[in-house]
């Protein structure tokens, strides 16, 4: 009887977005009289960070600071539809949805510029802080707050755009299955390493490493947010987790957190992450959903990995000390 | 069903209301009092959510009566802040990027709180252990337990 | 974290001010000090509280539903069966043209699962919804119930739900979502091995910190505002909108601040319900699942058996790949129609596999219904086709991560599904994967890359 060591990898990929498409989303952008901007969303933020993501993928379009922008999300009063929050597909969807109307906005703002500097539109940027210049001539300038107070209070324009996002639904080929599941993937690739104690059947998952490519990481802090709490997730679904524990039989099922088994702070692998970014062709910024995938490599890289420290398959999950008692025990001469 | 006084001080200031008997703390601060911070996640005391300080130690307010608080001083995360300047906990959890959706934070920082009320300089195994009442899904605890140690450090810096 | 910029970065430009800046959350402020509003956080003067009455077999007829006693309770205001629901059969995915309505609202006539709603209890507080709850009296004929795919399957088993007929989800493509590219039997033929394996998960609980819940609130002009913490505003109002036969200017819903979805609150559960129960009464209405509640009777991820069959050449190739998945819906239909069909657009996997045959399932059994969560359709997939290439890696007697490199999909390569491969990255995590694990594999693997041969 000892504790073993093995190691195990996994790599998968993932769709972006509601399988097939026909998912929408809106969104609406409005500057207030000072020049500071309102995003109007029906979306959900379940906790990931939707509103957060929103305002800088706004602020980078209308070229602000992400604090000069407000979102104003999930009231169907006032915001336009958009199909929820699932399937990896509200920073893809909702992004993009808020850069067109961004950019609607961005428009009539550089017009209304255009007007007080006396230049074209067209030969105008923004400076990222606030203010618009001249391409090549940043001497001749006007503040956003500016621009926002002319064109409310002198010229009579509302500077304001309507984004709609939607990728046309694909029906799958019946004889075939010829269809279009998704337009962009996100990748992974994980190794596991884990401790087996032959006697008891315990699991303890020393490291994970994790690398994820997720089209553009739009705020690296909350991309690793959701990666490194996703990485856990992955291994609880792996090792402890299910409502059903001798499925298909329907007793034994949990009904709190003392019976329902997910790993606790003092549990935890060493959880490396890395990041790789391919953006994505139709993604905002390049972005791909990151929030689903991130929790799937670890179950068959820790699944893997119990097999090469005891030489035992745990084809079924969760991969529980009985069940790998019960394969060493099997595998036993006599 | 008659009713039940119960006086006690919450964040420093006194509260007296009139309760049924056998209304658990967690309800008498959200429906009675307006302290929304204490979440009821589990109503059973297995998820930590509802963690409030009642007279310097960890309780789940969601298994303590509110009639046996009487004369206590209870605290909570709505009463952390002073004068608008957040407690060093509340500074490190927003460093850390320690919430996501926000619900297990406040019972988090309760539980953080006493810990360090009671031992300053707390090794990862300390931090661990006062966080292991607490349930967290988003975050898979590392940057909450980063946040403890940091908030720590922090406050033995100030103290020198 | 580390964010690797050498991979890729000719196709990235890296000039942006505010994307990919770790700007601090605007909602984090509001967490710390508990001053962020979820839909419970709100208190409504005379509200009341919902209860249900739930079924206590997996499987029965309903032969009476006798409320008097419970509405005598005290406190109690209301209770409500299944013949005050405007429209008590539905589906959720009937909003995008997926049928048949399958399910009740509350219980009529038959009970399919151990847990279904049957008579919902409105009171003036948790307890007395509760105590009267208690009161309510059903009377049940035990039916035969199935809990097995397998056994579901076989054509004398007890059918689940007569609104399918039978226990599995007719697709147009017959009984199962099929793909079809090349041809797997030669493929098996030409095989040096060929390796069958089954795979089998059961389910799994979201679990998030915040039960689902919502409270409802009438306007006192006709219209229903609901604070709720569904993942999906209009898709929830819609479908409370059909099921309670009114119109959907007559409700708003308000939500966006949710305690943790993972896919658990995109089901129309509680919000129609509650709505009926505020409109019925007049009152303020709180329903919110206990936390038992949420582990067995909100629905799970669904448990799947997937079985794989591979041939593989010893010299690394997969030259043909079969797939059957099960999805065990449970139930009632929800999602699962949808993850089961997920599922056939996602194997054989991130590899380029010239015959592949893929069949899922969409199975009903006598279970909780199951529905979406965090990788839907994919994940116990994954789980299988990770586990069986590990195998396969075994077999020919190959390290495992290089075996994976052989079969990696690349920019143009045709997917199973007939869709060409573009952005592909997975030999670029694996490549920094052999790095950061210390699993050294051949020059020839770290030197590939994603982008088309002669690109």
């Amino acid at each position: 009887m000892a504790i073993r060591r093995g190691r195990g990898v996994a790599a998968i990929n993932y769709p972006t977005g509601m399988n097939l498409g026909g998912d929408p989303t809106q969104a609406l952008v409005h500057s207030t009289p000072t020049g500071n901007f309102m995003v109007t969303l029906s979306s959900v933020d379940l906790g990931q960070g939707m509103k957060q993501i929103m305002a800088q993928i706004c602020a980078e379009t209308i070229g602000v600071p992400t604090d000069r922008v407000v979102v104003d999300t999930a009231d169907t009063d006032t915001g336009p539809h958009c199909m929820g929050t699932f399937a990896s597909r509200g920073t893809h969807r909702a992004g993009n949805a808020v850069i067109q109307a961004a950019r609607e906005a961005r428009q009539v703002m550089l017009e209304v510029a255009a007007e007080e500097l006396e230049v074209n539109a067209s030969d105008l940027e923004t400076d990222g802080e606030g203010n618009i210049l001249v391409k090549g001539a940043p001497q001749r300038s006007i503040s956003i707050f500016d621009v926002a107070l002319s064109a409310h209070f002198k010229r009579g324009r509302s500077i304001s755009g309507r984004g709609m996002f939607l990728i046309p639904r694909s029906y799958p080929e019946k004889e075939t299955g010829a269809m279009k599941p998704s337009t962009c993937y996100a990748h992974a690739c994980t190794v596991a390493e884990v401790e087996v104690d032959d006697e008891t059947g315990e699991v303890t998952v020393l490291t994970v490493k994790n690398v994820f490519e997720i089209g553009r990481a739009l705020n690296p802090k909350m991309v690793e947010q959701q990666l490194v709490g996703g990485s856990w997730m992955g291994i609880s679904h792996a090792l402890y987790e299910t409502t059903e524990p001798y499925y298909p039989n329907r007793d034994h099922g949990g009904t709190d957190f003392n019976q329902y088994l997910m790993p606790g702070p003092g549990d935890l692998a060493q959880t490396e992450i890395i990041v790789l970014e391919r953006p994505s062709a139709d993604g905002p910024y390049g972005a791909k959903g990151p929030g689903e995938m991130c929790a799937n490599p670890q179950i068959p890289a820790v699944a893997n990995a119990v097999f090469d420290a005891v030489g035992v398959r745990i084809d079924t999950l969760p991969i529980t000390p009985e069940r790998i008692l019960r394969a060493l025990k099997a595998q036993a001469p006599n | 069903m008659a009713k039940v006084p119960v006086q006690f001080t919450l964040n420093g200031a006194e509260k007296a209301e009139f309760i049924d008997s056998g209304t658990t703390l967690l309800h008498a601060l959200r429906d009675k009092i307006g302290d929304t911070s204490p979440k009821g996640g589990c109503h059973q005391g297995t998820c930590g959510a509802c963690t409030v300080i009642i007279d310097g130690e960890l309780r789940l307010s969601c298994l303590t009566l509110a009639e046996t608080c009487n004369g206590a001083a209870v605290t909570t995360t709505s009463g952390l802040s002073e004068g608008g300047v957040l407690h060093s906990l509340q500074r490190a959890f927003l460093d850390a990027f320690a919430t996501q959706c926000g619900f297990c934070t406040p019972g988090m920082i309760m539980a953080a709180k006493v810990l360090l009320d009671h031992t300053p300089n707390p090794s990862r195994e300390d931090v661990v252990e006062a966080l292991s009442g607490n349930i967290c899904r988003c975050t898979g605890y590392e940057p909450i337990i980063q946040a403890v140690l940091t908030a720590a450090r922090s406050n033995s810096q100030n103290a020198v | 974290m580390e964010l690797r910029k050498s991979y890729f970065a000719d196709q990235r430009k890296d000039d942006l001010h505010e994307i990919g800046q770790p700007r601090p959350r605007s909602d984090s402020p509001g967490h710390v000090t508990g001053k962020t509003t979820y839909f419970a956080d709100r208190n409504f003067p005379g509200m009341l509280h919902l209860k249900m009455v739930r079924s206590p077999h997996h499987h029965a007829r309903i032969r009476s539903i006798d409320t008097s006693e419970a509405e005598k309770h005290p406190g109690v205001v209301k209770v409500l069966t299944a013949k005050d629901v405007p429209h008590n059969v539905y589906t959720i995915l009937i909003l995008i043209q997926i049928g048949p309505e399958d399910e009740t609202v509350l219980a009529d006539g038959k009970v399919r699962w151990k847990g279904e709603a049957v008579v919902a209890v409105l009171a003036e507080t948790e307890r007395a919804a509760q105590e009267a709850a208690a009161k309510v009296k059903v009377d049940y004929e035990v039916l035969p119930a199935v809990f097995d795919m397998e056994e579901a399957l076989k054509p004398d088993a007890p059918i689940v739900n007569e609104y399918h007929g039978r226990n599995y989800y007719l697709y147009d493509s017959g009984e199962c979502r099929k793909v079809r590219f090349g041809d797997v039997e030669a493929g098996f033929a030409t095989a040096d091995h060929v390796l069958e394996q089954t795979y089998q998960s059961s389910p799994i609980e979201h679990a998030p910190t915040e039960t689902t819940g919502c409270i409802v609130a009438p306007e006192g002009n006709d219209r229903f505002t609901c604070y709720t913490n569904t993942q999906a505003m209009f898709f929830t109002l819609d479908n409370a909108s059909i099921i309670l036969q009114m119109p959907g200017n007559k409700l708003h819903f308000v939500g966006g601040t949710v305690g943790g979805g993972f896919g658990g609150k995109v089901d129309v559960i509680v919000e129609p319900i509650a709505i009926l129960g505020a409109k019925l009464t007049g009152r303020p209405v709180c329903f919110v699942y206990s936390r038992e509640e949420e582990m067995q009777i909100s629905s799970p991820r669904a448990a799947e058996k997937v079985v794989i069959k591979d041939g593989v050449m010893n010299d690394g190739r997969i030259v043909a790949r079969k797939v059957t998945g099960y999805t065990d819906a449970g139930a009632y239909s929800r999602h699962s129609p949808y993850g089961a069909q997920k599922g056939a657009g996602h194997y054989p996997g991130p590899y380029t596999i010239p015959n592949v045959w893929i069949d899922t399932y969409c199975v009903y059994t006598n279970r909780t219904p199951s529905s979406a969560m965090r990788g839907f359709g994919v994940t116990i997939g994954d789980f299988a086709l990770e586990v069986q290439m590990d195998k396969l890696a075994r077999l020919i007697g190959m390290d495992p991560l290089e075996f994976r490199f052989i079969n990696a999909y690349r920019d143009g390569d045709m997917k199973a599904h007939r869709q060409p491969t573009e952005g592909a990255a997975l030999i670029e995590c694996m490549q920094e994967a052999s790095r950061a694990a210390n699993w050294p594999v051949a020059e020839k693997f770290m030197t590939m890359s994603s982008y088309a041969k002669g690109a």
